[in-house]
C-alpha cells in the first residue's frame, strides 16, 4: 500500500465513534420515552361534569420492562426472539402515579398500568439494551441486529424516518401566481395554522398584506402592527423599512393604508381586524359551524375587537408567544418577514429554496409515537371521563367509587392503539389534522444490507404522481447528510431517500437554557429595541431560536463563537447549530428535534484538531485510545454541524488543503455515501446510475440474514449455503460487520464472448462450479395455522391420516400419498418430503350445521337431558381444512413449532426449505449494478483455461462495459486479483485512495506483475473445446457476484386446473377479438 | 504502450496449422509424438506432449476432467441429524469428499435399486458430541465498550477456555471427513483386502455440532464421471500450456528482462543468464505479452516476441486424490483409446468405404 502521511492514513479511524447508524431510531424512542412522555402527562386532568370535586391527576408517567401477558392475570418477561416466533407485540405497560379523589379522601397511587407501549429494540427499555455479546447470543439475538424497530404481531416493523418542511419557519417563496409571499406554518401543541405575508401588486403599486385563515381578507401588514400596538406610523416605517431606503420606497405604500381604512389606533386596527373575522365568521355560521375554537373564555360572548386581540396573540403565527397581551415578539417577527418579503421582491436570489435541507426536518419514531401517544392518551382520558360521569351519575352506590380499580379503567384503549397504528401504518390523528398512510413498513429481512438500509431510509410526503423535479433532485445542501446513490428507480426516485453513513438526527434540546445562555452572552431583549436599533445599525442582529426572535445583538460573530465554543465544551448541547446570515441579518440557532447533522473535524489556523497524537495512543493502550477517541466532541476535536451551520463552515476535504480560513476538516468523504453504497467497491470509479442500481440490488441479493437466521421463522427466508467475504471489501463494510454476515460469493470472471448464449448481459456459469456449490441457496418458507377455540366450546383439531384401508389403491393412492409427510399428531415430520399437493397440517375444523346441532342435541336430551347443542368435548363434526404444499418443486420440512400467542391461539408454524443450486434464468449481480440471468451453464472442460489451468466459474460478455462505464468493477477485478495472490482482502473504500482504504489500482498492477500476471489483468486463456490459444487476452479474475432473490422456480406459473376446452375456446376468442380490432384499424 | 493482443504471429508459429502431413495422420503422428516425464509426485505430474496437435492434448485434457471414472458418495440416508448443516448440504458435503477406491473394482449403478455390493461403497458416519454437562453460566454482562468495525469480543477467555473443553456449553464438535467407517458389503473385505476403501484426507471438516447434537447417516457410494457431477472428476485441474517461444530481435535487449518473478526467461535466472545462454529457459516461461510492454520505460514489446508453439503441450495434472497422478492419465488415455476404438468400429459398421478412403 502506498505510503501516506501517518494522520492522513489513519483518520478514518475515528470512523467508529461517529457511527451512529440506526441510532436514531433508538435515541428519538429513548427520547420519548425518557423525557417526552413526561411532557405529556401532567397536562391532563380528569374532571366530572357530574361531581365538581371529582378530579384525577397524573403526577408522573413511565414505561416498564417488555413483558407478555399471557392471560388477563398473568406476565412474564418477554424477549424479542419469542414475540417473534409467538405472534405477540414487543410492548411494556405504561405506568402512571396519580392523584386522585376516592369518595372523600385524595389518594395517591403509583404505578398504575394505562395501556402498552411497543418497544423499540435496543432501546433503553429493550432487554437487549447495553447487553454484551454472550447476554445478546443468550437471548438468540443476532449480535449485528441494529435494532431500532418494533416487533408487533410477531411482525417487525420499522416507522420510518419522515421528512417535513421545518415548523414555525419563514419560506420566502412565489405562490403558484408568481407573487411574493413569506410561508410560515406554525405549529403548536394545541394547533397547527399557515399564515403567509404577501406583496401584492396592486394599482398603487406594491402592497404587503397578512394573510390567514381566520382573517377572511387579506389584511394590510400596517394595520396588523397597528393592532399589535405599534400606534405610531414612523414606528412601523423603522421597523420594516429603516437601513435599505428600497424597501421603504416599497413599504411607503402599505402605509398609507391604515389611514384609507380610517385606522389610527390600535383600538381601531383591532376592530377593523374583528370585522373581518366576523364576516368570515358569518359567511361559515351559515353551514353551523361553531367558529370561536380558540377563544379561552368559551361560550361568553365578547366584543370585536376583543376578539381579534385573541386571535392576533393566539392563532396568527401561534409559535410566536404572546403573553398578557405583549406583542413585541409578534410585532418583531412581522416586520422582519415583511421586510424580508420585500427584499426578495428587490432581488430574486433571496427567495428561499424549498428543497434546502436546511428547511426540513425528519420526524423519528419518537416524535411519531409521541403524538400517537398525546392523542390516545387524551382519548383515554375523555373515555374516563365520560364513564365517571355515567357512574357518579347514580346517587347511591354500594362502594366508594375508586377509579383507578373501577372497570372504566380500560387500558386496551392505549395498547390497541399503538398496536393498530403500528401493524397497519396509519396515523390517524384528529386533532392534529394528521393522517398519514405507510408511516411503518415491514422490515425487510431479504439481506442483512437490506434490514440495515431500511433503518436509514427517509420518506417524504411529497406526492408521489407529481412530475415534480424540484423535491427530487439531489440538493448540493444533502451533501454528507443523504446517499446521494441510494434511491429507488421509477415514481418514487428521489422521494425516498437514505441516510449517509455519519448522518446524524437531533432530538429536542432544552429551549430555556439555550436562551439564557444567549441572553447572558449579550442578547438584549426585544423590549428595549426600536426599528432603528434593529435595522439601522451596522452590526445589530436579530438572534432566532428555532424560528423565533428572541432578541438582538450587536456583536453577532462574537456571540457566534461564544455559543460554539460552549458547545464543544458540552456546556449547551452538543447538536445545537448556530449560523449567523450576513443578508438577513440575523443568527439562527436552532436546538429543536429533526435537523440533520454530522460531525466533522474542527479546524483552527490551518491545523486539523485531530492530532496524530490522539490517533497514535491506540499503540499505547488501546483503552486510552477509546477514551481519547470517545471524548473526541466534548474535548473541542470533532463537533456536529447542520445544514444551516455548514453555510457558515469552510470546510477542507483533506488535510493538506487546510489553510487559515477553513474552520473544518471531513472525517472522510466516503461517509457522504450510505451504508447500503458502501457495499460497492471503488463506487467512485462508476457511472453514477449504476451505484443507485447496486444500491436497489444489494438488498435483493441473498446472503445470510442474521446470525440467529436459523431461529427465526420468517415467511421467507433466502440464504446462501457457502457466503464468502468480498475480496475487495471497504471501510463502510467492516463498519457494518459485512464479512460476517455476506451477501455472495467470490467469482472467478472472465471477460468474454461464449457461445452466444451471453447477449444483452446474460452470464455463463460453470457447471463444475455449481456442482462444487458455488451461488447454491436455501430457500425457507413458512407455512402456518392457527388451532382456534370458539366461543361456542368447540375448537379445531389436527388429526393424523387416515387409515391405509380406506383408499381403494393402497399405498399408491394420489390421496394418500398427500398424508406421507403427517406424523400422528397431524402435523408434518421434520425432514419429511413435501411434493406438490402434501399436506402439512392436518387442521379440522368443527361444522355447525343445522343437523349437527340437531342431532347432537338428540342425543344428550336421550343420556341426560341436556339442552345444549355443543359442550366441550361433544363429538361435533369435522371438516378438513388442512395446510397443504403447493409447489411444482418439491421441499423438506425444515422445523415445527408448536406455540401460542397472547390471546390464547394456539400457532403451528411449519419451516419448509428448498435448496437450489443455480440454473437457467436466476439473476445474478455484481456489486456494480450490473445484473444479468444466466444464459448457459457449460461444464468445465469446455471453459476456456488459463495457463496455469485456472477455469473461471463465471463468462460475462464484455458488451456489458462500454455504455455502463463500470469502471469500479474493472479495477475491483484487479485490485480482488492483487489481493488474491498476496492472500489479503483487497480494500475499496470511496474516495479512499489517497486516505489508505483503498487499494491503488497501480499499486494492485505492479503487484500483479510481481505475481507473474498480466498487469492489466488479462490472461491468455485456452478455449476448452478446441484447446486452441483464444486470439485475444481475456480479462479475468474475481469479482463479488451477489445471487439475486429472483429465481425461475418462483417464476413459473400456470394456469390452475380447469377444463381444456374452454380455455383453448378463451384463446379463439380473444384471438377473435384481435383479429376484428385489427380489421377494424385497416 | 504496445497492443497486447494476441496477434497472429502467436499462433502462426504452430506447425500444425500448416501442415506438411500427408498420407496417414496417425503414422505420423506416432512417429513424432514424445512423452516426456518432467516431474512427478504424490499430487502432481508434469509431462512434455510434443508431436501432437491440439485436438489431442485437449482431448486427452478433456477426459481427465470429465470422463476418468472414481468413486464418490451418491446417496445418503439420513437418519439423524441435528447440527446446523441441513440434510442436503451435508449429503452435498459428503458427496465432494474425495473416495480412495479403485473405480476398477466396481461396476456401474444405474439405478440406486440396484445396489450391490459389485457397485456400492457403504460408509457410516455416527458423531454424537458430548452433551452439556455443566450448568450453563450466566452469560457475561461485562460490555467491553465494542465499536461497529473492530471484532465482537468474546468476554470472560478464563470461563471461555472452560465451556469450550468437552462438556462445556460452548464446545463444539466438529465432524471430519475422517469420521466416514467404511462399512464393507458382501464380498467387498475379501475382494478389497488389503486397499480398504476410505477417504483420502480425514481432516475435511463436514459439520459442527453443539454438545447433545447428533449426526448419525449411511453414505452409499457410486462409480461415476466427471461429467456428471464434479465430484467424479479425479483432478483439481488438469491443464496444459503451449510451450512458449522467445525470440529476441534485436541485439541491445538487456540480456533478462528484469520482471522479477518468475522471469520470461526462467524461474531462477539470475541477472546474468540470457535467453540466448540459456535456451532451454523458455520452458518455464508462463508469460503472456502484456507482460513485456509493462508500464515502465523499458518496453520489451518490439525487441522480445513471444509465441507459442502449437505442437508442444506442457501437461500439468493435479490430482483430488482419488486416484494416483499418472494413473490418471493412463486411466484418461485408455479412456481415450476405448473411444478411439469405438468410432472405429462404428465407422467400420456403418460404411467401409469410409474408412478405406482414409
Amino acid at each position: 500500500m502506498l505510503q501516506l502521511p501517518h494522520n492522513v492514513q489513519t483518520r478514518w479511524k475515528i470512523l467508529p465513534h461517529f457511527l451512529r447508524l440506526m441510532k436514531q431510531h433508538v435515541t428519538s424512542f429513548d427520547y420519548f420515552v425518557q423525557t417526552e412522555i413526561k411532557k405529556v402527562a401532567p397536562n391532563q386532568t380528569v374532571r366530572s361534569e357530574v361531581d365538581p370535586n371529582f378530579y384525577l391527576s397524573y403526577t408522573d408517567v413511565y414505561v416498564g420492562s417488555p413483558s407478555i401477558e399471557e392471560d388477563a392475570f398473568t406476565s412474564t418477561a418477554a424477549t424479542p426472539l419469542e414475540c417473534r416466533l409467538r405472534d405477540c407485540t414487543y410492548s411494556a405497560p405504561i405506568y402512571v402515579d396519580v392523584k386522585y379523589r376516592r369518595g372523600p379522601q385524595i389518594v395517591t397511587t403509583s404505578k398504575v398500568p394505562i395501556g402498552c407501549i411497543p418497544i423499540m429494540l435496543h432501546s433503553c427499555k429493550c432487554v437487549l439494551y447495553e447487553k454484551s455479546r454472550s447476554e445478546l447470543e443468550a437471548l438468540k439475538e443476532c449480535p449485528h441486529d441494529p435494532g431500532g424497530y418494533f416487533i408487533v404481531k410477531g411482525v417487525e416493523k420499522v416507522i420510518l424516518m419522515q421528512e417535513q418542511l421545518s415548523k414555525n419557519r419563514m419560506i420566502i417563496e412565489r405562490d403558484a401566481k408568481g407573487v411574493f409571499c413569506a410561508a410560515i406554518t406554525s405549529s403548536t401543541h394545541e394547533r397547527k395554522s399557515r399564515c403567509s405575508i404577501v406583496v401584492k401588486p396592486t394599482s398603487h403599486g406594491y402592497r404587503v398584506y397578512l394573510k390567514h385563515n381566520t382573517l377572511g381578507d387579506d389584511i394590510p401588514v400596517a394595520v396588523i402592527l397597528k393592532a399589535m400596538g405599534m400606534e405610531c406610523d414612523q414606528e412601523i416605517a423603522e421597523l420594516v423599512g429603516s437601513g435599505d431606503c428600497r424597501i421603504a420606497s416599497i413599504f411607503v405604500n402599505s402605509m398609507e393604508e391604515p389611514s384609507a381604512a380610517r385606522v389610527k389606533t390600535q383600538k381601531q386596527a383591532l376592530a377593523y381586524i374583528g370585522e373581518a373575522i366576523r364576516a368570515k365568521y358569518k359567511a361559515q355560521s351559515v353551514d353551523g359551524v361553531r367558529f370561536l375554537q380558540y377563544a379561552p373564555h368559551g361560550r361568553r360572548s365578547i366584543s370585536a375587537d376583543e376578539e381579534a386581540r385573541d386571535v392576533l396573540a393566539h392563532v396568527v403565527l401561534s409559535h410566536v408567544p404572546v403573553v398578557n397581551y405583549d406583542f413585541v415578539a409578534k410585532r418583531t417577527y412581522v416586520g422582519h418577514v415583511t421586510k424580508r418579503v420585500i427584499a426578495a421582491l428587490l432581488d430574486n436570489s433571496l427567495l428561499d429554496d424549498k428543497d434546502y435541507y436546511g428547511n426540513k426536518r425528519l420526524e423519528l419514531a419518537g416524535q411519531l409515537l409521541s403524538l400517537l401517544f398525546e392523542d390516545l392518551f387524551k382519548r383515554f382520558n375523555s373515555d374516563l371521563k365520560r364513564s365517571a360521569d355515567l357512574v357518579l351519575q347514580k346517587q347511591n352506590r354500594t362502594a366508594v367509587f375508586d377509579i383507578v380499580k373501577s372497570t372504566i379503567w380500560r387500558t386496551d384503549t392505549l395498547a390497541q392503539g399503538f398496536v393498530h397504528a403500528i401493524s397497519t401504518g396509519n396515523w390517524v390523528l384528529k386533532r392534529f389534522k394528521m393522517d398519514r398512510a405507510g408511516v411503518t413498513q415491514v422490515l425487510s429481512r431479504l439481506s442483512y444490507i437490506s434490514a440495515i438500509g431500511m433503518m436509514t431510509r427517509v420518506n417524504s410526503q411529497f406526492e408521489k404522481t407529481r412530475k415534480t423535479s424540484g423535491p427530487r433532485a439531489l440538493q448540493p445542501s444533502q451533501w454528507g447528510m443523504l446517499c446521494p446513490a441510494d434511491t429507488p428507480e421509477g415514481e418514487t426516485c428521489g422521494l425516498v431517500k437514505n441516510l449517509a453513513l455519519l448522518a446524524h438526527v437531533t432530538t429536542d434540546a432544552e429551549i430555556e437554557t439555550t436562551k439564557r445562555s444567549c441572553y447572558d452572552l449579550g442578547v438584549e431583549q426585544l423590549g428595549h429595541l426600536n426599528g432603528t436599533a434593529l435595522n439601522s445599525h451596522a452590526t445589530a442582529y436579530l438572534v432566532f431560536l428555532n424560528g423565533l426572535v428572541i432578541g438582538a445583538c450587536s456583536r453577532p460573530h462574537k456571540l457566534a463563537h461564544a455559543l460554539r465554543r460552549m458547545r464543544r465544551s458540552k456546556r449547551i448541547g452538543e447538536h445545537i447549530s448556530v449560523y449567523t446570515h450576513s443578508v438577513h441579518r440575523a443568527i439562527y440557532i436552532a436546538c429543536d428535534g429533526g435537523r440533520v447533522c454530522r460531525p466533522l473535524i474542527i479546524a483552527s489556523r490551518g491545523r486539523s484538531r485531530l492530532l496524530p497524537q490522539i490517533l497514535e495512543h491506540k499503540t499505547l493502550n488501546v483503552h486510552i485510545f477509546r477514551l481519547a477517541l470517545g471524548q473526541l466532541t466534548a474535548s473541542g476535536v470533532v463537533e456536529y454541524v447542520d445544514v444551516n451551520e455548514e453555510n457558515n463552515c469552510f470546510i477542507a476535504l483533506d488535510e493538506n488543503q487546510l489553510t487559515h480560513c477553513h474552520t473544518h476538516l471531513e472525517v472522510d468523504p466516503a461517509t457522504v455515501l450510505g451504508v447500503v453504497c458502501g457495499l460497492v467497491a471503488f463506487p467512485h470509479h462508476n457511472q453514477s446510475p449504476r451505484n443507485t442500481y447496486q444500491c436497489a440490488m444489494g438488498k435483493q441479493s441473498m446472503g445470510s440474514v442474521a446470525t440467529n437466521q436459523f431461529e427465526r421463522m420468517d415467511s421467507l427466508l433466502y440464504s446462501l449455503v457457502y457466503p464468502q467475504k468480498a475480496i475487495v471489501k471497504s471501510r463502510i463494510l467492516d463498519l457494518v460487520h459485512f464479512d460476517d454476515l455476506p451477501g455472495g460469493c467470490n467469482a472467478t470472471l472472465a471477460v468474454m464472448s461464449c457461445s452466444g448464449y451471453d447477449i444483452e448481459d446474460a452470464i455463463i456459469l460453470n457447471k463444475n462450479s455449481l456442482d462444487r456449490g458455488f451461488l447454491r441457496c436455501l430457500v425457507l418458507k413458512k407455512h402456518q395455522a392457527s388451532i382456534r377455540r370458539y366461543a361456542n366450546g368447540t375448537f379445531d383439531r389436527t388429526i393424523g391420516p387416515p387409515p391405509l384401508s380406506s383408499f381403494i389403491q393402497g399405498i399408491h393412492d394420489t390421496r394418500y400419498q398427500r398424508y406421507s409427510a403427517l406424523d400422528d399428531d397431524g402435523i408434518c415430520l421434520v425432514g419429511e418430503r413435501l411434493n406438490d399437493q402434501s399436506i402439512i397440517i392436518n387442521r379440522e375444523v368443527p361444522i355447525e350445521s343445522p343437523d349437527v346441532v340437531y342431532s347432537s342435541a338428540r342425543e344428550r336430551s336421550q343420556s341426560g337431558g341436556w339442552r345444549m347443542s355443543t359442550t366441550p368435548g361433544s363429538p361435533a363434526k369435522f371438516k378438513s381444512q388442512s395446510c397443504s404444499y403447493k409447489a411444482p418443486a418439491p421441499s423438506v420440512v425444515d422445523r415445527v413449532l408448536l406455540t401460542a400467542n397472547e390471546t390464547d391461539q394456539f400457532l403451528v408454524k411449519v419451516m419448509v426449505r428448498q435448496s437450489r443450486r443455480p440454473e437457467i434464468g436466476d439473476k445474478f449481480a455484481s456489486r456494480h449494478g450490473q445484473k444479468g440471468v444466466c444464459g448457459a451453464i457449460i461444464s468445465q472442460e469446455d471453459m476456456p483455461f488459463t495457463d496455469v489451468g485456472i477455469c473461471p466459474d463465471v463468462i460475462m460478455n464484455p458488451h456489458g462495459f462500454p455504455s455502463r462505464m463500470t469502471v469500479g468493477k474493472i479495477i475491483e477485478l484487479v485490485a480482488g486479483k492483487a489481493g488474491v495472490c498476496h492472500g489479503r482482502q483487497a480494500f475499496g473504500t470511496a474516495f479512499g485512495e489517497s486516505r489508505g482504504s483503498a487499494d491503488h489500482s497501480k499499486e494492485a498492477s505492479r503487484e500483479l506483475l510481481a505475481y507473474g500476471y498480466s498487469y492489466i489483468g488479462k490472461d491468455l486463456l485456452y478455449s476448452g473445446t478446441s484447446g486452441d490459444l483464444l486470439r485475444a487476452f481475456v480479462f479475468m479474475g474475481p469479482v463479488f457476484y451477489q445471487k439475486l432473490k429472483h429465481m425461475v422456480m418462483d417464476k413459473m406459473h400456470s394456469r390452475a386446473r380447469g377444463s381444456i376446452l374452454s380455455y383453448i375456446l378463451y384463446i379463439v376468442l380473444v384471438d377473435i377479438q384481435f383479429l376484428i380490432l385489427a380489421l377494424m384499424f385497416i | 504502450m504496445a497492443s497486447y493482443a494476441v496477434e497472429d504471429r502467436s499462433v502462426r508459429a504452430i506447425p500444425a496449422n500448416e501442415p506438411e502431413v500427408t498420407g496417414d495422420y496417425a503414422a505420423h503422428v506416432s512417429k513424432t509424438m514424445k512423452l516426456e516425464i518432467t516431474h512427478a509426485d504424490d499430487e502432481t505430474v508434469e509431462f512434455d506432449l510434443s508431436g501432437v496437435d491440439v485436438s489431442f492434448a485437449n482431448a486427452l485434457r478433456r477426459i481427465m476432467l470429465a470422463e476418468v471414472p472414481t468413486m464418490a458418495i451418491e446417496t445418503v440416508y439420513v437418519e439423524q441429524n441435528e447440527g446446523v448443516v441441513q440434510d442436503e448440504v451435508l449429503a452435498h458435503r459428503l458427496g465432494l469428499v474425495p473416495i480412495a477406491a479403485d473405480p476398477r473394482d466396481f461396476e456401474e449403478l444405474l439405478d440406486p435399486e440396484d445396489a450391490t455390493d459389485a457397485n456400492t461403497i457403504v460408509f457410516g458416519l455416527e458423531v454424537r458430541a458430548p452433551p452439556n454437562t455443566r450448568p450453563n453460566p450466566i452469560p457475561s454482562a461485562r460490555r467491553v465498550d465494542r465499536l461497529p468495525g473492530t471484532p465482537l469480543p468474546h468476554q470472560d477467555s478464563d470461563d471461555e477456555e472452560e465451556a469450550r473443553k468437552p462438556g462445556g456449553h460452548l464446545h463444539t464438535t466438529k465432524v471430519y471427513s475422517g469420521d466416514l467407517k467404511w462399512l464393507p458389503q458382501g464380498e467387498q473385505e475379501a475382494f478389497l483386502a488389503g486397499r480398504p476403501v476410505k477417504p483420502v484426507h480425514d481432516d475435511i471438516l463436514l459439520a459442527k455440532l453443539r454438545p447433545g447434537q447428533s449426526i448419525v447417516l449411511e453414505a452409499h457410494g457410486r462409480k461415476g464421471i466427471g461429467q456428471d457431477h464434479a465430484k467424479f472428476s479425479p483432478v483439481s485441474t488438469a491443464a496444459y500450456r503451449m510451450r512458449a517461444v522467445v525470440e529476441v530481435s534485436d541485439d541491445d535487449v538487456p540480456p533478462y528482462v528484469p520482471v522479477k518473478r518468475p522471469s520470461i526467461f526462467d524461474e531462477d535466472a539470475s541477472p546474468d543468464c540470457t535467453a540466448r545462454s540459456r535456451p532451454h529457459a523458455a520452458h518455464a516461461c508462463k508469460v503472456c505479452e502484456p507482460l513485456l510492454s509493462k508500464p515502465s520505460s523499458e518496453n520489451f514489446a518490439d525487441k522480445v516476441r513471444l509465441t507459442r508453439r502449437g505442437d508442444h503441450f506442457l501437461f500439468r495434472v493435479e490430482t483430488a486424490g482419488q486416484l494416483a497422478p499418472l494413473r490418471i492419465v493412463r486411466d484418461a488415455v485408455a479412456v481415450l483409446k476405448a473411444k478411439c476404438d469405438h468410432w472405429r468400429r462404428e465407422l467400420e459398421v456403418a460404411g467401409g468405404g469410409l474408412s478405406e478412403a482414409a
